[in-house]
Protein backbone atom coordinates (compact mmCIF):
# COMPACT_ATOMS: atom_id res chain seq x y z
CA UNK A 1 0.00 0.00 0.00
CA UNK A 2 2.70 2.44 -0.78
CA UNK A 3 0.12 4.74 -2.51
CA UNK A 4 -1.70 5.11 0.94
CA UNK A 5 -1.46 9.11 0.35
CA UNK A 6 -2.48 9.08 -2.87
CA UNK A 7 -6.26 9.12 -3.42
CA UNK A 8 -6.58 6.33 -6.54
CA UNK A 9 -9.49 8.35 -7.83
CA UNK A 10 -9.52 12.09 -7.48
CA UNK A 11 -12.40 13.91 -8.83
CA UNK A 12 -11.78 18.01 -8.81
CA UNK A 13 -14.75 20.92 -9.62
CA UNK A 14 -16.36 18.13 -12.24
CA UNK A 15 -18.49 20.02 -14.53
CA UNK A 16 -21.25 18.12 -16.52
CA UNK A 17 -23.84 19.66 -18.57
CA UNK A 18 -25.96 18.39 -20.99
CA UNK A 19 -26.80 21.35 -23.64
CA UNK A 20 -27.79 24.14 -21.28
CA UNK A 21 -28.49 21.69 -18.43
CA UNK A 22 -26.02 21.51 -15.96
CA UNK A 23 -26.32 17.86 -14.46
CA UNK A 24 -23.23 18.02 -12.20
CA UNK A 25 -22.00 21.62 -10.83
CA UNK A 26 -18.01 21.92 -9.82
CA UNK A 27 -18.22 18.44 -7.17
CA UNK A 28 -14.65 17.20 -5.58
CA UNK A 29 -14.30 13.76 -4.27
CA UNK A 30 -11.49 11.21 -3.91
CA UNK A 31 -11.67 7.40 -3.66
CA UNK A 32 -8.39 5.92 -1.75
CA UNK A 33 -7.28 2.40 -2.62
CA UNK A 34 -9.52 -0.26 -0.43
CA UNK A 35 -12.30 2.17 1.06
CA UNK A 36 -16.09 1.51 -0.52
CA UNK A 37 -16.76 5.02 -1.32
CA UNK A 38 -20.66 5.81 -1.84
CA UNK A 39 -22.24 9.21 -3.03
CA UNK A 40 -25.84 9.09 -2.27
CA UNK A 41 -28.80 11.32 -3.88
CA UNK A 42 -32.20 11.28 -5.09
CA UNK A 43 -33.18 10.70 -8.53
CA UNK A 44 -31.33 13.47 -11.11
CA UNK A 45 -28.97 14.44 -8.46
CA UNK A 46 -26.54 14.07 -11.56
CA UNK A 47 -24.99 10.15 -9.98
CA UNK A 48 -25.48 8.23 -13.84
CA UNK A 49 -23.46 11.45 -15.10
CA UNK A 50 -20.81 11.68 -12.54
CA UNK A 51 -19.84 7.88 -13.47
CA UNK A 52 -20.25 8.19 -17.01
CA UNK A 53 -17.50 11.46 -17.08
CA UNK A 54 -15.35 9.21 -15.04
CA UNK A 55 -15.66 6.44 -17.58
CA UNK A 56 -15.24 8.52 -20.21
CA UNK A 57 -18.45 8.24 -22.00
CA UNK A 58 -19.42 11.82 -21.94
CA UNK A 59 -17.38 15.11 -22.28
CA UNK A 60 -16.48 17.48 -18.97
CA UNK A 61 -15.03 20.12 -17.13
CA UNK A 62 -12.44 19.24 -14.51
CA UNK A 63 -10.47 16.92 -13.94
CA UNK A 64 -10.37 13.38 -13.03
CA UNK A 65 -7.31 11.19 -12.50
CA UNK A 66 -7.15 8.07 -11.45
CA UNK A 67 -3.50 6.48 -9.75
CA UNK A 68 -2.34 10.29 -10.62
CA UNK A 69 -2.96 9.90 -14.26
CA UNK A 70 -5.18 12.40 -15.94
CA UNK A 71 -8.13 10.60 -17.49
CA UNK A 72 -9.17 13.75 -19.90
CA UNK A 73 -9.14 12.65 -23.24
CA UNK A 74 -8.52 8.90 -22.62
CA UNK A 75 -10.46 6.81 -24.85
CA UNK A 76 -13.75 4.68 -22.84
CA UNK A 77 -12.43 1.47 -23.94
CA UNK A 78 -9.21 2.52 -22.33
CA UNK A 79 -10.26 3.36 -19.66
CA UNK A 80 -11.35 -0.04 -18.87
CA UNK A 81 -7.88 -1.05 -19.30
CA UNK A 82 -6.50 0.79 -17.05
CA UNK A 83 -8.34 -0.79 -14.01
CA UNK A 84 -11.93 0.89 -13.86
CA UNK A 85 -14.82 -1.17 -14.58
CA UNK A 86 -18.52 -0.10 -14.36
CA UNK A 87 -21.71 -1.82 -13.81
CA UNK A 88 -24.10 0.58 -15.18
CA UNK A 89 -27.48 1.78 -14.33
CA UNK A 90 -30.08 -0.98 -15.32
CA UNK A 91 -27.20 -3.57 -15.14
CA UNK A 92 -26.99 -3.29 -19.25
CA UNK A 93 -26.13 -6.83 -19.96
CA UNK A 94 -26.51 -7.73 -23.75
CA UNK A 95 -29.54 -9.72 -23.65
CA UNK A 96 -28.83 -11.18 -26.93
CA UNK A 97 -25.54 -12.29 -25.97
CA UNK A 98 -24.82 -15.69 -24.12
CA UNK A 99 -24.34 -15.46 -20.41
CA UNK A 100 -20.87 -16.77 -21.35
CA UNK A 101 -20.36 -14.52 -24.33
CA UNK A 102 -21.24 -11.38 -21.71
CA UNK A 103 -18.30 -12.17 -19.81
CA UNK A 104 -16.12 -12.86 -22.33
CA UNK A 105 -16.75 -9.64 -24.24
CA UNK A 106 -15.36 -8.09 -20.77
CA UNK A 107 -11.99 -9.50 -21.34
CA UNK A 108 -11.38 -7.56 -24.50
CA UNK A 109 -8.65 -5.51 -22.99
CA UNK A 110 -7.18 -8.38 -21.15
CA UNK A 111 -3.60 -9.98 -22.56
CA UNK A 112 -3.45 -12.12 -19.64
CA UNK A 113 -5.12 -15.29 -20.83
CA UNK A 114 -4.48 -18.05 -18.02
CA UNK A 115 -5.51 -15.46 -15.55
CA UNK A 116 -9.10 -14.70 -16.94
CA UNK A 117 -9.65 -18.94 -16.76
CA UNK A 118 -9.06 -18.47 -13.36
CA UNK A 119 -11.28 -15.39 -13.12
CA UNK A 120 -14.54 -16.81 -14.78
CA UNK A 121 -13.57 -19.62 -11.91
CA UNK A 122 -13.81 -16.77 -9.61
CA UNK A 123 -17.24 -15.47 -10.75
CA UNK A 124 -18.79 -18.72 -10.67
CA UNK A 125 -17.54 -19.63 -7.38
CA UNK A 126 -19.38 -16.00 -6.24
CA UNK A 127 -22.34 -16.65 -8.79
CA UNK A 128 -22.89 -20.38 -9.06
CA UNK A 129 -26.51 -19.45 -11.04
CA UNK A 130 -24.10 -18.10 -13.61
CA UNK A 131 -22.47 -21.18 -13.93
CA UNK A 132 -25.94 -22.92 -14.21
CA UNK A 133 -26.81 -20.38 -16.72
CA UNK A 134 -23.58 -19.87 -19.13
CA UNK A 135 -25.31 -20.75 -22.26
CA UNK A 136 -28.75 -18.71 -22.03
CA UNK A 137 -29.53 -15.94 -24.25
CA UNK A 138 -28.96 -13.24 -20.69
CA UNK A 139 -31.82 -11.70 -21.74
CA UNK A 140 -33.89 -14.35 -20.43
CA UNK A 141 -32.48 -13.95 -17.03
CA UNK A 142 -34.35 -12.60 -14.26
CA UNK A 143 -33.42 -9.20 -12.49
CA UNK A 144 -31.53 -10.39 -10.19
CA UNK A 145 -29.37 -12.51 -11.92
CA UNK A 146 -28.89 -9.98 -14.88
CA UNK A 147 -27.18 -7.83 -11.66
CA UNK A 148 -24.86 -10.80 -10.78
CA UNK A 149 -24.19 -10.83 -14.35
CA UNK A 150 -23.02 -7.32 -15.00
CA UNK A 151 -20.88 -7.48 -11.56
CA UNK A 152 -19.39 -10.50 -12.87
CA UNK A 153 -18.06 -8.63 -16.14
CA UNK A 154 -16.97 -5.79 -14.37
CA UNK A 155 -14.71 -8.62 -12.33
CA UNK A 156 -13.80 -10.22 -15.64
CA UNK A 157 -12.60 -7.00 -16.99
CA UNK A 158 -10.36 -6.83 -13.94
CA UNK A 159 -11.32 -3.48 -12.34
CA UNK A 160 -8.71 -2.41 -9.14
CA UNK A 161 -11.51 -0.17 -9.02
CA UNK A 162 -15.63 -0.68 -9.66
CA UNK A 163 -17.89 1.80 -10.62
CA UNK A 164 -21.70 0.25 -9.47
CA UNK A 165 -24.48 2.32 -10.42
CA UNK A 166 -27.73 1.59 -8.34
CA UNK A 167 -27.00 -2.16 -8.47
CA UNK A 168 -30.13 -2.36 -5.72
CA UNK A 169 -32.39 -1.08 -8.43
CA UNK A 170 -35.68 -2.82 -8.93
CA UNK A 171 -34.16 -5.56 -6.65
CA UNK A 172 -36.36 -7.49 -4.17
CA UNK A 173 -34.55 -6.79 -0.69
CA UNK A 174 -33.10 -10.31 0.17
CA UNK A 175 -31.08 -10.04 -3.25
CA UNK A 176 -30.26 -6.31 -2.58
CA UNK A 177 -28.51 -7.67 0.71
CA UNK A 178 -27.41 -10.49 -1.31
CA UNK A 179 -25.63 -8.14 -3.62
CA UNK A 180 -24.13 -5.74 -0.91
CA UNK A 181 -22.71 -8.94 0.86
CA UNK A 182 -20.85 -9.68 -2.41
CA UNK A 183 -19.61 -6.00 -2.29
CA UNK A 184 -18.16 -6.40 0.80
CA UNK A 185 -16.55 -9.75 -0.27
CA UNK A 186 -15.13 -8.44 -3.81
CA UNK A 187 -13.69 -5.34 -1.69
CA UNK A 188 -12.36 -6.98 0.52
CA UNK A 189 -10.03 -8.99 -1.87
CA UNK A 190 -8.94 -6.28 -2.39
CA UNK A 191 -11.42 -3.67 -5.21
CA UNK A 192 -11.75 -0.40 -5.07
CA UNK A 193 -15.15 0.81 -4.81
CA UNK A 194 -17.23 3.46 -5.95
CA UNK A 195 -20.63 2.84 -5.16
CA UNK A 196 -23.80 5.27 -6.61
CA UNK A 197 -27.26 4.40 -4.65
CA UNK A 198 -30.45 6.20 -3.77
CA UNK A 199 -30.72 3.33 -1.22
CA UNK A 200 -28.94 4.98 1.20
CA UNK A 201 -29.07 2.75 4.25
CA UNK A 202 -28.05 -0.21 2.56
CA UNK A 203 -25.34 1.94 0.98
CA UNK A 204 -23.89 3.86 3.86
CA UNK A 205 -24.04 0.26 5.97
CA UNK A 206 -21.08 -0.82 3.83
CA UNK A 207 -19.21 2.34 3.09
CA UNK A 208 -16.25 3.73 4.70
CA UNK A 209 -17.37 7.02 3.47
CA UNK A 210 -19.85 8.52 1.75
CA UNK A 211 -21.01 12.19 -0.19
CA UNK A 212 -24.54 13.36 -0.57
CA UNK A 213 -25.39 14.69 -3.99
CA UNK A 214 -28.10 17.34 -4.12
CA UNK A 215 -29.19 18.42 -7.68
CA UNK A 216 -25.49 18.16 -8.81
CA UNK A 217 -23.61 19.75 -6.11
CA UNK A 218 -22.24 17.67 -2.82
CA UNK A 219 -23.92 19.32 0.45
CA UNK A 220 -22.66 16.58 2.85
CA UNK A 221 -19.66 14.11 3.41
CA UNK A 222 -18.05 11.72 6.34
CA UNK A 223 -18.25 8.20 7.13
CA UNK A 224 -20.51 5.96 6.74
CA UNK A 225 -21.48 5.78 9.80
CA UNK A 226 -21.53 9.35 10.44
CA UNK A 227 -23.88 10.30 7.80
CA UNK A 228 -25.95 7.33 8.83
CA UNK A 229 -26.52 9.14 12.22
CA UNK A 230 -27.37 12.43 10.55
CA UNK A 231 -30.37 14.12 10.65
CA UNK A 232 -30.74 15.88 7.56
CA UNK A 233 -29.59 12.53 6.20
CA UNK A 234 -32.19 10.84 7.81
CA UNK A 235 -34.94 13.06 6.86
CA UNK A 236 -33.88 13.02 3.04
CA UNK A 237 -32.77 9.60 2.28
CA UNK A 238 -33.85 7.10 5.37
CA UNK A 239 -37.44 7.63 5.05
CA UNK A 240 -37.01 10.87 8.70
CA UNK B 1 -38.92 -30.81 -64.54
CA UNK B 2 -35.52 -30.04 -66.30
CA UNK B 3 -37.03 -26.16 -66.97
CA UNK B 4 -37.77 -25.88 -63.12
CA UNK B 5 -34.27 -27.48 -62.41
CA UNK B 6 -32.99 -25.47 -64.78
CA UNK B 7 -34.95 -21.91 -63.49
CA UNK B 8 -33.79 -22.85 -59.77
CA UNK B 9 -30.44 -22.40 -60.68
CA UNK B 10 -30.56 -19.27 -61.77
CA UNK B 11 -32.38 -18.31 -58.81
CA UNK B 12 -29.46 -19.72 -56.53
CA UNK B 13 -27.11 -17.62 -58.82
CA UNK B 14 -29.18 -14.03 -58.90
CA UNK B 15 -30.35 -14.60 -55.18
CA UNK B 16 -26.59 -15.00 -53.98
CA UNK B 17 -25.88 -11.89 -55.36
CA UNK B 18 -28.70 -10.07 -53.61
CA UNK B 19 -27.82 -12.00 -50.44
CA UNK B 20 -24.65 -10.95 -50.46
CA UNK B 21 -25.34 -7.33 -51.12
CA UNK B 22 -27.92 -7.59 -48.68
CA UNK B 23 -25.51 -8.72 -45.42
CA UNK B 24 -24.26 -5.20 -46.18
CA UNK B 25 -27.33 -3.33 -45.70
CA UNK B 26 -28.23 -5.46 -42.38
CA UNK B 27 -24.77 -4.94 -41.16
CA UNK B 28 -24.77 -1.28 -40.98
CA UNK B 29 -28.49 -1.46 -39.85
CA UNK B 30 -27.87 -3.41 -37.04
CA UNK B 31 -25.21 -1.49 -35.45
CA UNK B 32 -25.79 1.83 -36.31
CA UNK B 33 -29.83 1.57 -36.77
CA UNK B 34 -28.93 3.44 -40.31
CA UNK B 35 -29.53 2.33 -43.89
CA UNK B 36 -26.48 2.83 -45.58
CA UNK B 37 -27.96 4.12 -49.19
CA UNK B 38 -24.65 4.40 -50.86
CA UNK B 39 -24.04 0.35 -50.68
CA UNK B 40 -25.46 -0.49 -53.87
CA UNK B 41 -23.09 2.09 -55.48
CA UNK B 42 -20.06 0.40 -53.49
CA UNK B 43 -21.79 -2.82 -55.19
CA UNK B 44 -20.86 -0.86 -58.25
CA UNK B 45 -17.62 0.30 -57.40
CA UNK B 46 -16.93 -3.33 -56.85
CA UNK B 47 -17.63 -4.05 -60.34
CA UNK B 48 -16.12 -0.94 -62.10
CA UNK B 49 -12.99 -2.04 -59.87
CA UNK B 50 -13.04 -5.72 -61.45
CA UNK B 51 -13.21 -4.06 -64.53
CA UNK B 52 -9.83 -1.65 -64.14
CA UNK B 53 -7.74 -4.39 -62.34
CA UNK B 54 -8.49 -7.01 -65.19
CA UNK B 55 -8.20 -4.66 -67.95
CA UNK B 56 -5.58 -2.85 -66.84
CA UNK B 57 -3.26 -5.47 -64.75
CA UNK B 58 -4.93 -8.15 -66.15
CA UNK B 59 -4.84 -9.88 -63.24
CA UNK B 60 -6.62 -13.18 -63.14
CA UNK B 61 -10.03 -13.78 -61.68
CA UNK B 62 -8.73 -14.75 -57.54
CA UNK B 63 -6.62 -11.79 -57.40
CA UNK B 64 -9.21 -9.46 -59.20
CA UNK B 65 -11.69 -10.14 -56.17
CA UNK B 66 -9.56 -10.08 -53.64
CA UNK B 67 -8.11 -6.19 -55.04
CA UNK B 68 -12.03 -5.41 -55.96
CA UNK B 69 -12.75 -6.65 -52.05
CA UNK B 70 -10.14 -4.74 -50.27
CA UNK B 71 -10.38 -1.82 -52.19
CA UNK B 72 -13.89 -1.09 -51.72
CA UNK B 73 -13.77 -2.26 -48.05
CA UNK B 74 -11.11 0.80 -47.55
CA UNK B 75 -13.33 2.99 -49.12
CA UNK B 76 -16.76 2.35 -47.18
CA UNK B 77 -14.51 2.71 -44.00
CA UNK B 78 -13.47 5.74 -45.36
CA UNK B 79 -16.90 7.01 -45.81
CA UNK B 80 -17.98 5.87 -42.14
CA UNK B 81 -15.71 7.79 -40.65
CA UNK B 82 -15.87 10.60 -43.13
CA UNK B 83 -19.48 10.79 -43.82
CA UNK B 84 -21.33 8.76 -40.93
CA UNK B 85 -19.28 8.73 -37.86
CA UNK B 86 -19.76 13.10 -38.00
CA UNK B 87 -23.72 12.24 -37.64
CA UNK B 88 -24.13 9.50 -34.89
CA UNK B 89 -25.49 11.73 -32.36
CA UNK B 90 -27.60 13.31 -35.23
CA UNK B 91 -31.33 12.50 -35.98
CA UNK B 92 -31.32 9.14 -37.97
CA UNK B 93 -32.87 10.97 -41.07
CA UNK B 94 -29.66 13.32 -41.54
CA UNK B 95 -27.46 10.57 -41.60
CA UNK B 96 -29.90 8.69 -44.26
CA UNK B 97 -29.82 11.84 -46.45
CA UNK B 98 -25.84 11.72 -46.06
CA UNK B 99 -25.56 8.35 -47.42
CA UNK B 100 -28.32 9.03 -50.03
CA UNK B 101 -25.93 11.69 -51.06
CA UNK B 102 -22.66 9.76 -51.17
CA UNK B 103 -24.13 7.28 -53.14
CA UNK B 104 -24.95 10.04 -55.74
CA UNK B 105 -21.46 11.09 -55.53
CA UNK B 106 -20.02 7.48 -56.08
CA UNK B 107 -22.22 7.69 -59.64
CA UNK B 108 -21.07 11.22 -60.63
CA UNK B 109 -17.33 10.35 -59.82
CA UNK B 110 -17.98 7.33 -62.14
CA UNK B 111 -19.70 8.78 -64.63
CA UNK B 112 -17.21 11.43 -65.21
CA UNK B 113 -14.28 8.65 -65.17
CA UNK B 114 -16.31 6.69 -67.21
CA UNK B 115 -18.86 8.28 -69.25
CA UNK B 116 -19.88 5.24 -71.65
CA UNK B 117 -21.00 1.78 -70.43
CA UNK B 118 -17.38 -0.90 -70.39
CA UNK B 119 -16.91 -4.43 -71.25
CA UNK B 120 -15.38 -6.23 -68.34
CA UNK B 121 -13.18 -8.89 -69.59
CA UNK B 122 -13.94 -12.09 -68.47
CA UNK B 123 -11.72 -13.92 -66.19
CA UNK B 124 -12.83 -17.13 -66.10
CA UNK B 125 -13.02 -20.35 -68.60
CA UNK B 126 -16.38 -20.44 -70.37
CA UNK B 127 -16.68 -24.21 -69.23
CA UNK B 128 -20.38 -25.72 -68.98
CA UNK B 129 -21.81 -29.16 -68.05
CA UNK B 130 -25.23 -30.64 -69.04
CA UNK B 131 -26.41 -32.88 -66.44
CA UNK B 132 -29.85 -34.23 -68.16
CA UNK B 133 -31.24 -31.44 -69.49
CA UNK B 134 -29.79 -28.68 -67.25
CA UNK B 135 -26.69 -26.62 -68.07
CA UNK B 136 -24.49 -25.15 -65.02
CA UNK B 137 -21.39 -23.18 -66.30
CA UNK B 138 -18.50 -22.42 -64.58
CA UNK B 139 -19.25 -19.21 -63.86
CA UNK B 140 -22.67 -19.98 -61.57
CA UNK B 141 -20.94 -22.46 -60.11
CA UNK B 142 -18.43 -20.23 -58.65
CA UNK B 143 -21.21 -17.70 -58.00
CA UNK B 144 -23.38 -20.20 -55.88
CA UNK B 145 -20.31 -21.72 -53.92
CA UNK B 146 -17.95 -18.37 -53.24
CA UNK B 147 -21.16 -16.39 -52.52
CA UNK B 148 -22.42 -19.06 -49.97
CA UNK B 149 -18.54 -19.77 -48.61
CA UNK B 150 -18.53 -15.81 -47.94
CA UNK B 151 -22.29 -16.17 -46.26
CA UNK B 152 -20.84 -19.31 -43.61
CA UNK B 153 -17.61 -16.96 -42.84
CA UNK B 154 -19.20 -14.14 -42.53
CA UNK B 155 -22.05 -16.28 -40.29
CA UNK B 156 -18.28 -17.84 -38.11
CA UNK B 157 -16.90 -14.81 -37.41
CA UNK B 158 -20.48 -13.20 -36.42
CA UNK B 159 -21.69 -15.96 -34.16
CA UNK B 160 -18.11 -17.54 -32.75
CA UNK B 161 -15.45 -14.77 -32.61
CA UNK B 162 -14.63 -11.52 -30.39
CA UNK B 163 -15.00 -8.83 -33.12
CA UNK B 164 -18.65 -10.76 -33.77
CA UNK B 165 -19.53 -10.62 -30.09
CA UNK B 166 -18.54 -7.08 -30.33
CA UNK B 167 -21.28 -6.65 -33.28
CA UNK B 168 -23.90 -8.44 -32.09
CA UNK B 169 -23.41 -6.37 -28.56
CA UNK B 170 -23.21 -3.08 -30.28
CA UNK B 171 -26.75 -3.75 -31.98
CA UNK B 172 -28.25 -4.21 -28.86
CA UNK B 173 -26.69 -1.69 -26.63
CA UNK B 174 -23.83 0.46 -28.18
CA UNK B 175 -23.84 3.09 -25.29
CA UNK B 176 -22.42 0.26 -22.87
CA UNK B 177 -20.23 -1.51 -24.83
CA UNK B 178 -17.23 0.63 -24.11
CA UNK B 179 -17.46 0.03 -20.77
CA UNK B 180 -16.33 -3.38 -21.62
CA UNK B 181 -13.11 -2.09 -22.94
CA UNK B 182 -14.56 -2.48 -26.71
CA UNK B 183 -13.36 -0.08 -28.79
CA UNK B 184 -16.65 0.91 -30.48
CA UNK B 185 -15.42 2.75 -33.57
CA UNK B 186 -12.77 -0.26 -34.15
CA UNK B 187 -15.84 -2.11 -34.70
CA UNK B 188 -17.79 0.08 -36.25
CA UNK B 189 -14.97 0.04 -38.85
CA UNK B 190 -14.43 -3.28 -39.30
CA UNK B 191 -18.48 -3.74 -40.21
CA UNK B 192 -18.26 -1.41 -42.69
CA UNK B 193 -15.00 -3.44 -43.99
CA UNK B 194 -16.71 -6.35 -44.07
CA UNK B 195 -20.20 -5.30 -45.26
CA UNK B 196 -19.23 -2.95 -48.08
CA UNK B 197 -16.11 -5.78 -49.23
CA UNK B 198 -19.09 -9.09 -49.88
CA UNK B 199 -20.76 -6.01 -51.92
CA UNK B 200 -17.52 -5.90 -54.23
CA UNK B 201 -17.06 -9.46 -53.85
CA UNK B 202 -21.25 -9.00 -55.70
CA UNK B 203 -19.95 -6.49 -58.02
CA UNK B 204 -17.08 -8.72 -59.39
CA UNK B 205 -19.17 -11.71 -59.50
CA UNK B 206 -22.51 -9.99 -61.43
CA UNK B 207 -19.65 -8.16 -63.44
CA UNK B 208 -18.52 -11.37 -64.80
CA UNK B 209 -22.55 -12.85 -65.11
CA UNK B 210 -23.56 -9.39 -66.94
CA UNK B 211 -20.22 -7.85 -68.50
CA UNK B 212 -21.23 -4.54 -69.22
CA UNK B 213 -21.67 -2.15 -66.45
CA UNK B 214 -22.18 1.33 -65.83
CA UNK B 215 -22.34 3.75 -63.28
CA UNK B 216 -26.01 3.80 -62.59
CA UNK B 217 -25.92 -0.59 -62.46
CA UNK B 218 -26.22 -0.35 -58.81
CA UNK B 219 -29.16 1.73 -58.34
CA UNK B 220 -31.93 -0.75 -58.65
CA UNK B 221 -29.97 -3.96 -57.45
CA UNK B 222 -29.02 -1.87 -54.26
CA UNK B 223 -32.90 -1.25 -53.82
CA UNK B 224 -33.72 -5.02 -54.53
CA UNK B 225 -31.00 -5.83 -51.89
CA UNK B 226 -32.37 -3.40 -49.70
CA UNK B 227 -35.74 -5.03 -49.84
CA UNK B 228 -34.25 -8.50 -49.35
CA UNK B 229 -32.49 -7.46 -46.30
CA UNK B 230 -36.33 -5.70 -45.07
CA UNK B 231 -38.28 -9.24 -46.11
CA UNK B 232 -35.20 -11.00 -43.82
CA UNK B 233 -35.53 -8.59 -41.08
CA UNK B 234 -33.20 -5.85 -41.36
CA UNK B 235 -30.63 -6.28 -38.76
CA UNK B 236 -30.76 -9.97 -38.65
CA UNK B 237 -27.57 -11.90 -41.18
CA UNK B 238 -29.27 -14.78 -41.74
CA UNK B 239 -32.03 -12.95 -42.59
CA UNK B 240 -30.52 -10.90 -45.21
CA UNK B 241 -29.45 -14.31 -46.67
CA UNK B 242 -32.87 -15.82 -47.30
CA UNK B 243 -34.04 -12.59 -48.22
CA UNK B 244 -32.21 -12.76 -51.11
CA UNK B 245 -32.36 -16.05 -51.99
CA UNK B 246 -36.11 -15.27 -51.89
CA UNK B 247 -36.14 -12.38 -54.25
CA UNK B 248 -34.05 -14.13 -56.33
CA UNK B 249 -36.49 -17.30 -56.82
CA UNK B 250 -39.49 -15.10 -56.85
CA UNK B 251 -37.81 -13.00 -59.99
CA UNK B 252 -36.38 -15.97 -61.69
CA UNK B 253 -39.75 -17.79 -61.42
CA UNK B 254 -41.76 -14.64 -62.24
CA UNK B 255 -39.69 -13.96 -65.50
CA UNK B 256 -40.21 -18.07 -66.00
CA UNK B 257 -44.23 -18.04 -66.36
CA UNK B 258 -45.04 -14.51 -67.01
CA UNK B 259 -43.85 -11.93 -69.42
CA UNK B 260 -40.38 -10.52 -68.57
CA UNK B 261 -41.40 -6.59 -68.02
CA UNK B 262 -43.76 -8.57 -65.05
CA UNK B 263 -40.86 -9.61 -63.04
CA UNK B 264 -40.56 -6.03 -61.06
CA UNK B 265 -43.90 -5.62 -60.50
CA UNK B 266 -44.73 -9.00 -59.63
CA UNK B 267 -41.82 -9.58 -57.44
CA UNK B 268 -41.95 -6.08 -55.09
CA UNK B 269 -46.05 -6.93 -54.77
CA UNK B 270 -45.45 -10.17 -53.10
CA UNK B 271 -42.55 -9.06 -51.12
CA UNK B 272 -44.90 -6.11 -49.91
CA UNK B 273 -47.64 -8.40 -49.09
CA UNK B 274 -45.47 -10.82 -47.19
CA UNK B 275 -44.40 -7.55 -45.06
CA UNK B 276 -47.70 -7.10 -44.32
CA UNK B 277 -48.25 -10.17 -42.56
CA UNK B 278 -44.54 -10.11 -41.06
CA UNK B 279 -43.70 -6.45 -40.45
CA UNK B 280 -40.32 -7.48 -38.99
CA UNK B 281 -39.17 -9.58 -42.00
CA UNK B 282 -38.93 -13.31 -41.72
CA UNK B 283 -36.30 -13.62 -38.93
CA UNK B 284 -36.72 -9.95 -37.15
CA UNK B 285 -37.87 -9.34 -34.15
CA UNK B 286 -39.52 -6.29 -32.86
CA UNK B 287 -36.80 -3.79 -31.17
CA UNK B 288 -37.24 -4.34 -27.21
CA UNK B 289 -37.88 -0.58 -25.75
CA UNK B 290 -35.25 0.35 -23.82
CA UNK B 291 -36.24 1.84 -20.57
N1 LIG C 1 -28.71 12.30 -21.88
C1 LIG C 1 -29.21 13.33 -21.19
N2 LIG C 1 -29.69 14.43 -21.83
C2 LIG C 1 -30.20 15.47 -21.13
N3 LIG C 1 -30.28 15.52 -19.82
C3 LIG C 1 -29.82 14.47 -19.11
C4 LIG C 1 -29.28 13.32 -19.76
N4 LIG C 1 -28.91 12.44 -18.82
C5 LIG C 1 -29.21 13.00 -17.64
N5 LIG C 1 -29.76 14.23 -17.80
C6 LIG C 1 -30.19 15.13 -16.74
O1 LIG C 1 -29.13 15.35 -15.87
C7 LIG C 1 -29.57 15.33 -14.52
C8 LIG C 1 -28.80 14.28 -13.75
O2 LIG C 1 -29.12 13.00 -14.26
P1 LIG C 1 -28.40 11.69 -13.76
O3 LIG C 1 -26.94 11.90 -13.78
O4 LIG C 1 -28.94 10.56 -14.55
O5 LIG C 1 -28.92 11.60 -12.28
P2 LIG C 1 -29.05 10.37 -11.29
O6 LIG C 1 -28.25 9.25 -11.83
O7 LIG C 1 -28.56 10.88 -9.99
O8 LIG C 1 -30.50 10.02 -11.24
C9 LIG C 1 -31.06 15.09 -14.56
O9 LIG C 1 -31.71 16.36 -14.44
C10 LIG C 1 -31.29 14.50 -15.89
O10 LIG C 1 -32.56 14.85 -16.37
MG1 LIG D 1 -28.85 7.40 -12.34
Amino acid sequence: MSENNHPLLLVENLVISYGNIQAVRGISFEVREGEIVTLIGSNGAGKSSTLRGISGLIPYKGSISYRGRDLRGVDAAKIVGLGIAQVPEGRGIFGSLTVFENLKLATWQRKDKPEVNRDYERVFSIFPRLKERLNQLSGTLSGGEQQMLAVGRALMSRGQMMLLDEPSMGLAPVLVREIFRVLQEINQSGTTVLLVEQNANMALRVASRGYVLETGAITLSGTGSELLGNPQVMEAYLGG
Amino acid sequence: MDYILQQSLNALQLGSIYALIALGYTMVYGILTMINFAHGDLFMVGAFFCFIVATFLKLSFIPTLLISMIGVALLGVAIERVAYRPLRQAPRVSAVITALGVGILLESVMLVIFPYPQSVPTLLPNITWTIGGVTISLLQVIIICLSIGLMLLLDFIVRRTMVGMAMRAISWDKVIVPLMGVPLNLIISVTFALGTSLGAAAGVMYSQAFPVIDPYMGVLIGWKAFISAVVGGIGNIRGAMIGGFILGAVEIMVVAFFPSTYRDFVAFTLLLVLLIFRPYGILGQPRPQKV
